[in-house]
């Protein structure tokens, strides 16, 4: 539904993407991770046609994100981290902007405020800034469009309305669907976003589902230090231990794996980890 | 490997031998979808989907095309079986391993045992 091909773009003269290839299917709840200023904004922004590219090819739905189609433009619906929305009621924020997208299900939309327990009688001005967050979630969700783009979405969240996101998004995604979520809190996404998408130093250095990532890798917690060996890729300091990365021996033992320690360990050994894991599997 | 080390879908998977167990999901009977169980849980769909599949392959639940999932006519015996199985593999050697180290007979686990069950019958 999306592929990208070599694109390059700048802001001034400093490159942000370098030659950055990304492909992302149907039918998924893709997390974007990557540090701060790696570009996953810049990049959303590219994808919706928000931010244009210098070079390198993009198809997004079948268009040229560039070209602002509004085919393709009806089939995004973008939250961004900080956002507008009109002093208006409910009500006539849905007559105004439920129009452009087709499949745009009202009672679907009631149904996600119910979970995020909005008050839809009062006036969305009156909301505090996670009621709004959640306003626009239940929005996107119910919109029925192919691409739903999530910038930070769990951020300014209260610790509830994180368990009601998991639930809304696990209930809004179908096989026709692609979710596309950046976040820094992957502990309010765990279990929810696969495939992870890896963005760092101007490329995508991981785009690969969990079942991918634990056949190549294994995660363990120790007491002590691991002993420093061949099969050992990666060990950081946690709480109660050791978290180590190790090179998977053989496919059926699978482990637990913690996104944030598959982060740190991709992003310190890109060329090790992140290889291996997005090898061409047999 | 550790007990608690186990994927997300294994760990989902023993709680739905818990339903199983527990007599909430009967032998026979209709079954929750892998979107349902996507929602209640919190997970991604692709994850219960790989669950489903597990339980599937095993036996314990069965698809019936355009209806649902539905609970196998022996779901409660199976997954008993299955429990005990792995209760024998990954738990029992790390389980005597202390009790070696920890120098216990099985005399004192009996007895042990004996008064574990006694003080659990007069709770009830």
């Amino acid at each position: 539904m999306i592929t990208i091909d070599n694109l390059t773009f700048r802001y001034g003269k400093k490159p942000l993407f370098d030659n950055l290839n990304l492909s992302l299917k149907e039918g998924n709840i893709y997390g974007l991770l990557g540090m701060n200023g790696a570009g996953k904004t810049t990049l959303l922004k590219v994808l919706s046609g928000q931010l244009f590219r210098k070079e390198g090819d993009a198809d997004v739905l079948g268009f040229d994100p560039g070209i602002r189609h509004p085919e393709m433009l009806r089939e995004i619906f973008y939250l961004p981290e900080e956002f507008f929305l009109p002093r208006t009621s409910v009500e006539v924020y849905l007559k105004l902007y439920s129009p452009f997208y087709e499949r745009f299900n009202k009672e679907e939309f009631e149904g996600y405020c119910e979970i995020f327990q909005l008050d839809l009688t009062q006036k969305l001005s009156d909301y505090s800034f996670g009621q709004k967050k959640k306003f626009l979630l239940a929005f996107g969700l119910a919109s029925g469009t192919k691409l739903l783009i999530l910038d930070e979405p769990t951020n300014g969240l209260d610790i509830p309305s994180k368990s009601q996101f998991r639930k809304t998004v696990a209930s809004a995604i179908t096989p026709e669907r692609s979710f596309l979520i950046s976040t820094h809190q992957v502990r309010d996404m765990e279990n929810l976003i696969d495939p992870i998408v890896i963005l760092h130093q101007g490329k995508v250095i991981l785009n690969n589902t969990l079942e991918e990532v634990s056949s190549r890798i294994r995660m363990e917690k120790t007491l002590g230090e691991p002993a420093p060996s061949e099969s050992i890729l990666y060990s950081e300091k946690v709480p109660g231990g050791y978290y180590s990365i190790r090179k998977a021996a053989s496919p059926s033992e699978e482990s637990a794996l913690d996104l944030e320690v598959l982060f740190n360990g991709v992003v310190t050994d890109p060329m090790g980890i992140g290889a291996l894991i997005g090898e061409e599997r047999a | 490997m550790q007990y608690e080390n186990r994927p997300i879908y294994i760990q989902i998977a023993d709680y739905l031998y818990e339903m199983i167990l527990s007599g909430k999901w009967t032998d026979g009977e209709r079954v929750p979808s892998i979107r349902e169980m996507a929602v209640q849980m919190e997970v991604n769909p692709n994850t219960m989907t790989r669950t489903y599949g597990l339980l599937q392959e095993q036996g314990v639940i069965f698809n019936k095309r355009g209806i649902g999932y539905f609970a196998a006519d022996k779901a409660r015996d199976m997954t008993l079986r299955l429990k005990r199985e792995e209760f024998i593999h990954s738990e029992l050697p790390d389980f005597f391993k202390k009790m070696e180290f920890l120098g216990m007979t099985p005399e004192e686990l009996d007895e042990l045992f004996n008064r574990y069950k006694e003080s659990n019958h007069e709770d009830k």
